[in-house]
């Protein structure tokens, strides 16, 4: 099997890999233990499946073809399909030369942590800040596998994890991980590439009360697809009856909509509504910083009291897993929030990053309606943030990628970064010949 | 993984009527105890004591108590500023070509592992991180085995094995009676432990002793591990920092892969390059061959994946601008060996000043132990009185960390434990 065959087998199967003491892997590779030797303890590990989305990305590296365009991973990519570092981050580092590097408190750094609770929640915050609890972490990844340690131990045994289906596959990786059972909640609807709400509400309802709801801030991954404000509403309003918990995966603030404050919507309604609740922030797509791991995790608690309870037990969680964060990124990030000029010019890079990739979304749909591409595809623009679920099925994905070397997740989703004036019209071209050759 | 909603719809939760159930979430939380470790510096900064001394965390100090960022780190610093390097993903096992270099710094140039690429590395969270990859992957992989750590060790290291599910026992190690190493029992109790078991060892720089075994020692404790065929599992965060030679303190590391031992390997960069806060370190399993080697990796993988995807890349970056560069290296191996130096010397001074200041207790043991830590030998009454007294800052079982004293200081802390030990 190819890298992205055995990338695809395990999107379609949503495996993660079940550990079994018999080592009954499809990908099992058993060694060849020749050596005789020192016996040794591992002869029996199998070779673990490859990671869905990373793998892909580590497929088209290896490609030679000079016509790949990567559209697998969510990284941000400028006009000439480059690594953007931000200019108020590349200021921030210039600043840093030099600096000590101190270990940091286990929580990380005090300035940072509010900080990031204050982008997220904005006003809503107001007097609440006491019943907050917010911790650095390593990204949104680090953020949530915290945050669901956290629930594992301290809510109701039994209490089950819901991710839309389909939601970014490290969702369910990160509950299993963490002991903790996950289930799933309608949300795309394949039909109108848009939300289920319907199915979504129904769901809701039907789990048991107090369970944990994993909702995306914005820009859903992996669909583009968001609930309205209104929709927002009408969900708040269930979740308040269910006593279910919100847990915000906030990875795109800024990056949907442009504008940080309306992209922060649905976490600012949570916390006015009343709500106790988590929240799982990285840094990685919005300030640029993905390889310095830099995110926070905020909980929010309907009494003071318990706050410093929760803190010691977070910090005792973190501690026996890497004992403190690393400074860099949230120094970055510190540096450029607390000065108002590095902030402003922060907040014009994302709106041209995010422009960018609305920009991008026209152009796509253009040049497919140009070329009479079958179907209807007004969900490109319908949809949000750094991807799209364009809808092509499996046989069609696999033309993208073997014939034209253009390489995005077996689920059909493309990360919209990756295209830009140069390639679109082949991406277009070659989605006509995937779609028509198909039919 | 349920994929209905309705599936578990007759979960109980009791009778409790959802006003009562929302506020009460966190009732039933505890609240920890305070980091022992990291307890003692909050200590400290609230102490307003001018003549205030920090013995506590385990962060090199230079001469002036100040935090020493290495020449040769400030030079890599600039360089990748210069060169303006975006910001991009690591892989999930980290940066390669310092995974590389990290092994290479281990265990040598030379080393046939590492030619004939029967070892897997992946990029770690600093120390910490590696050991808990580690003990992650010993929970999968080494079902049943119990993990045995000197007594004593490093706080964290019980706490690490213990959140991973893998049961932890101790080995003798310390003889406070000659604040030395107690060999028969750390034999013995090597010995007695069931086959198979996994055998953590400090490199070098015994944490929080400072006690090391002798070369023979470690031959000795080799052959045991052999025979018992243990697992061994080096934790490795001082490299270059005991002796100043990087090549000496990796002798036992490299004495037993000589061995025939596979071991697991977890590497900080935290101290000897001065980047603790920057949480940079490498996770190494030793294998029978190549293929083992990339199944294990592919493990390791999956393991860090849930956990935080992929490691920060500043601190891999700082690292690999250093070693791959012959003229920071040597620039890194000076540094490395000025800071080992001052804690040398500053033992030595500490136990002249004990002696002029009437001490008549034997304190060789501050010479002979090695690294940033000693292990005094006070008790936890005494540790108290220097806090309360003398507004100086440890942990209670007596360990002090030689990076928080110089000349400025060494005259009046020697004068205050000679105090507090005056009637014992």
């Amino acid at each position: 099997m190819s890298t992205l065959e055995k990338v695809s087998e395990r999107i379609k199967n949503s495996l993660f890999v079940p550990i079994d003491n018999n080592n009954n892997m499809q990908d099992s590779i058993n060694s060849n233990d020749v050596s005789g030797q020192v016996p040794t303890l591992f002869a029996n590990v199998p070779l673990g499946p490859v990671d869905p989305i990373l793998g892909v990305s580590t497929a088209f590296k290896a490609d030679t073809d000079p016509r790949k365009v990567d559209t697998s991973v969510g990284a941000y990519r400028d006009e000439n399909g480059k690594p953007y570092v931000l200019k108020c981050v590349y200021e921030a580092e210039k600043r840093l030369l030099g600096a000590p590097k101190e270990y940091l408190p286990i929580d990380g750094i005090p300035e940072f942590n509010k900080l990031s609770a204050k982008l997220l929640y904005g006003d809503a915050m107001n007097g609440k800040e006491k019943r907050m609890v917010t911790v650095q972490a390593l990204s949104g990844t680090g953020a949530l596998r915290i945050g669901i340690i956290f629930i594992r131990k301290y809510l109701p045994a039994g209490t089950v994890v819901y991710i839309s289906r389909p939601s970014w596959t490290n969702h369910h990786n990160i509950c299993k991980e963490s002991g903790i059972q996950s289930a799933e909640y309608a949300y795309y609807d394949p039909k109108t590439k848009g939300l289920d709400f319907t199915g979504m509400i129904n769901d809701m309802k039907a789990a048991p009360n107090g369970s944990v709801f994993v909702l995306h801030l914005c820009a859903h991954n992996p669909t583009g697809v968001d609930p309205t404000h209104e929709q927002w509403n009408v969900i708040a309003d269930v979740m308040r009856e269910k006593n279910h918990i919100p847990f915000m995966d906030c990875a795109y603030q800024g990056y949907a909509s442009g504008d940080l404050d309306y992209d922060a919507y649905s976490a600012r309604l949570f916390l006015n509504r009343g709500f106790e609740m988590f929240s799982a922030q990285s840094y990685s797509k919005n300030f640029g910083l993905y390889g310095e791991r830099t995110g926070a995790l905020t909980i929010v608690s309907h009494r003071e009291d318990v706050i410093p309870k929760m803190l010691s037990q977070l910090k005792m969680d973190i501690r026996a897993m890497y004992s403190s964060p690393p400074t860099h990124g949230a120094r970055l990030v510190t540096t450029v929030l607390s000065d108002p000029e590095l902030t402003a010019l922060w907040v014009k890079e994302l709106k041209e990053m995010s422009g960018r990739i609305k920009d991008v979304r026209q152009k796509v749909l253009d040049a497919l309606i140009a070329r009479k591409v079958p179907g209807n595809w007004e969900h490109i623009v319908n949809q949000i943030g750094m991807f799209t679920y364009t809808g092509l099925t499996k046989p069609q994905v696999d033309i993208l990628v073997n014939k034209y070397h253009i390489y995005l997740l077996g689920s059909g989703r493309v990360s919209l970064a990756g295209l830009n004036n140069k390639n679109i019209d082949y991406f277009a071209d070659a989605v006509l010949d995937a779609v028509t050759s198909t039919q | 993984m349920i994929r209905s909603a309705r599936l578990i719809s007759s979960v109980k939760f009791g009778q409790k009527n959802i006003r009562q159930f929302s506020t009460n979430w966190w009732a039933n939380v505890q609240k920890g105890p305070e980091d022992p470790i990291l307890g003692v510096s909050i200590a400290y900064n609230k102490d307003t004591s001018p003549s205030k001394i920090n013995l506590g965390v385990g962060a090199y100090r230079d001469e002036n108590g100040k935090p020493y960022v290495l020449e040769c780190v400030k030079k890599a610093d600039k360089k990748i500023y210069e060169a303006n390097v975006d910001h991009e993903y690591a892989p999930i096992v980290g940066v390669a070509a310092f995974n590389q270099l990290a092994a290479q710094l281990a265990l040598g140039e030379d080393c046939k592992h590492i030619k004939e690429k029967r070892i897997a590395t992946v990029q770690s969270i600093s120390g910490t991180g590696a050991l808990r990859i580690a003990a992650d992957f010993f929970a999968r992989f080494l079902k049943g085995k119990t993990a045995y750590v000197p007594n004593p060790t490093w706080g964290n290291h019980n706490v690490i094995f213990a959140d991973a599910g893998i049961p932890v026992k101790s080995y003798g190690y310390y003889n406070p009676s000659t604040c030395g190493l107690n060999f028969d029992a750390m034999s013995k109790d090597i010995t007695a432990a069931p086959e198979g078991s996994i055998i953590l060892l400090h490199a070098c720089a015994h944490n929080p002793t400072g006690v090391d075994p002798t070369t023979e020692q470690w031959k000795k404790i080799s052959q045991i591990c052999k025979e018992r065929g243990h697992f061994v599992l080096f934790d490795f965060a001082y490299q270059g920092f005991a002796s100043g030679s990087p090549e000496k303190d990796a002798a036992a590391v490299r004495m037993f892969v000589e061995d025939g031992h596979n071991i697991a390997l977890c590497q900080s960069f935290a101290k000897n390059f001065g980047l603790y806060g920057e949480r940079i370190g490498a996770f190494s399993i030793l294998t029978e061959s190549p293929e083992q080697a990339l199944n294990v990796e592919s493990q390791l993988k999956i393991l860090i994946r849930p956990m935080y995807s992929n490691p920060p890349v500043y601190g891999a970056r700082l690292v690999q601008a250093i070693l791959k560069d012959k003229e920071l290296t040597n620039e890194w191996r000076s540094e490395v060996k000025g800071m080992a130096d001052r804690i040398i010397n500053m033992r030595e001074q500490l136990v002249k000043y004990l002696k002029k200041h009437g001490s008549t207790r034997d304190w060789s043991h501050i010479t002979t132990q090695i690294g940033m830590f000693c292990f005094t030998g006070l008790t936890p009454e005494q540790v108290d009185r220097l806090a309360n007294e003398y507004h100086i800052y440890l942990t209670r079982n007596g360990r002090i960390s030689i990076a928080g004293i110089n000349s400025t200081n060494v005259e009046y802390l020697a004068k205050a434990m000679a105090a507090v030990t005056k009637d014992n």
